[in-house]
């Protein structure tokens, strides 16, 4: 192996061990969607006998949506995780190191990605134990997987970047909501076609968010529909492109060294 | 020698550090620090002792000037500094969710320690600053003394040939305090690392340092031995405390003989002259059968150094200097 990938391990498992010694930074991830899941589900069981719901059980619907705000809530654990890095001087103990910036910030988020995997992990034994039947068979459930990690990377690396540039957890927090107003305005409780008043549905279209929960909800509920996966994989690519490319810019600019 | 010092040594030469919006952090100094040495660098807060640290451990680029560290220019060899050295920061930036063994693994781990030697030199750091029983509780219910050492050990993972000492015992009990001098100095007893370390206290300039620098708002103002730099100062004094009033007047005649009287209302004190200690003084005074209550000698201090050169001691500079220091972060 060689000295860099052991690093980006050793960082790897540094914000891993980090995390599964903060119950407060596991449980709200795995058990808040859940929650929020359920509720919706006992709600809004009606809503599927509306012509044209794409299901008839709501809870097969909404689970598509602890996906999603799970990696929400990892996104400001990581990057409050991060944020306490920068104030406490850690980062600046990371660069007396021969750790390359690119290297710190790839096993950062290769944490992150590990974490993100065991909570999509836990959504899909949730809901195969509730009795949702996924469409797509084990390799969607393969596939979900693989979606999780990358919706985790392109989250973790917005969390990164806001860590890097502001250095502050509080701002985090207090951006949290923001991100949390997408989630709400977005497909997660209604399909598009199917929302009644007109500035929420163009809203849900125009948020990429819609798109992301869509992915997740078509391998549950439709199979394989290539168009869904297509624009949801899309939209997790480009928000995580651009999310790299800002992190690794305000990282450079925090680990200022010669 | 000239290769040692390549090796080992540091050389700074008209040093400046300019922030965007605040004074010069550093104002054209020279520094030259031997291999093997402890360079003891004395100033208040905000005197510019943790940018030039900054700089000379590469996390802040210098605005003119150069600055060689073990053969090395800060500005363009960056990595190969990094690996010639440790630093213990003024701030001990642990994690508090970690233990201390793993902040040991982690930082051999980053500093490319190979993998076999990883675990038997956590355990001989652990022993060496005394972390042994608490080597896996989280550091977050480690006292300052502990993070201090902690952080110490850290800076040691990689055998560093320099290192980088920020105010290493501020704010520490005077046990915890006497523990790192103790390491300090066997470091560079038994394995000849080169310390450039920075404080504010005198006492640990003192007992520590091979030779001083004393900064004051970015410019060094003194540099020498302790011994040296004290005795620009002056030549020490003999108090010697009468055991009644009635004795005084006898006391002053007998002690003017060694120096030169100084005003005083507690005690009888003269400066003494060149070539005389105290010993001098009590083999007279047991000689002459004098009755003294008790007799002490006075040498000058690093304060006193630091009043002469700047014109205010140092406890005022750092009360003062509290209210300026710029803000660090800004580049």
């Amino acid at each position: 192996m060689s000295t860099t990938t052991t690093q980006i391990g050793a960082i790897a498992r540094r914000a891993v061990t980090r995390t599964s010694r903060q119950p407060a930074s596991i449980i709200p991830p795995l058990i808040f969607p859940v929650a929020l899941m359920l509720v919706n589900a006992g709600g809004l069981r009606s809503s599927t006998q509306l012509p044209g719901f794409p299901t008839d059980s709501f809870l097969a619907f909404a689970l598509a949506v602890p996906f999603i705000q799970g990696a929400l809530f990892s996104t400001m654990n990581a990057g409050t995780d991060i944020a306490r890095d920068v104030q406490t001087g850690f980062v600046n103990r990371l660069s007396l190191t021969e750790l390359r910036d690119w290297a710190l910030l790839t096993g950062q988020l290769a944490g992150i990605v590990v974490l993100g995997v065991v909570q999509v992990l836990f959504y899909i034994v949730v809901g195969l134990t509730a009795g949702v039947r996924f469409e797509s068979g084990p390799a969607g459930i393969a596939v979900l997987l693989f979606y999780g990690a990358i919706v985790a990377l392109a989250f973790g690396a917005l969390g990164a970047w806001l860590a890097y540039r502001t250095g502050s957890g509080e701002t985090i927090q207090a951006l949290f909501p923001v991100l949390f107003v997408f989630l709400f305005i977005s497909s997660m409780n209604t399909p598009r076609n199917l929302i009644g008043v007109q500035w929420f549905r163009i809203a849900a279209t125009l948020n990429p968010v819609s798109y992301m929960i869509e992915a997740v909800r078509s391998l549950i509920i439709t199979g394989w529909d290539w168009q869904a996966l297509g624009l949801g994989f899309g939209f997790v690519i480009i928000i995580g492109v651009a999310s790299l490319f800002l992190a690794s810019r305000a990282l450079r600019t925090r680990m200022t060294r010669t | 020698m000239a290769n040692e010092l390549a090796e080992n040594g540091i050389e700074v030469r008209g040093l400046v550090r300019e922030y965007k919006k605040g004074p010069r952090a550093v104002d054209g100094i020279d520094i030259s620090v031997a291999p093997g040495e402890i360079y003891g660098f004395l100033g208040p807060n905000g005197a510019g002792k943790s940018t030039t640290v900054h700089v000379l451990t590469t996390l802040l680029p210098p605005t003119s000037g150069t600055a060689l560290v073990a053969g090395y220019d800060v500005v363009k060899d960056g990595p190969k500094i990094r690996g010639l050295i440790g630093v213990a920061l003024q701030e001990a930036a642990l994690d508090p969710l970690l233990t201390a063994r793993d902040h040991l693994r982690l930082q051999a781990t980053l500093q490319s320690v190979p993998k076999q030697q990883r675990g038997p030199r956590a355990e001989e750091l652990l022993h060496r600053v005394g972390l042994v029983d608490a080597a896996d509780r989280k550091v977050a219910g480690y006292s300052g003394g502990m993070k201090r050492r902690l952080d110490l050990a850290l800076a040691l993972v990689h055998s560093p040939r320099i290192l980088f000492l920020d105010e290493p015992t501020t704010g520490l009990d005077p046990q915890s305090r006497t523990d790192i001098w103790n390491e300090v100095a066997l470091m560079r007893r038994e394995a000849g690392v080169t310390v450039f370390l920075t404080t504010q206290y005198l006492e640990e300039a003192d007992v520590l340092a091979d030779r001083v620098g004393i900064i004051d708002n970015g410019k060094i103002v003194a540099e020498g031995t302790p011994a040296e730099l004290k005795a620009e100062i002056g030549r020490p004094s003999v108090h010697a405390i009468p055991r009644s009033d009635d004795d005084r007047p006898k006391i002053v005649e007998f002690l003017a003989q060694f120096g030169e009287p100084l005003a005083s209302t507690r005690d009888v004190a003269v400066r003494l002259r060149e070539g005389l200690g105290l010993t001098d003084i009590v083999r007279a005074v047991d000689a002459n059968g004098v009755d003294i209550a008790d007799i002490e000698l006075h040498a000058p201090t690093l304060d006193d150094v630091f009043l002469a050169k700047t014109g205010r001691t140092l406890e005022g500079a750092a009360e003062e200097a509290e209210t300026v220091v710029p803000d660090k972060r800004r580049r």
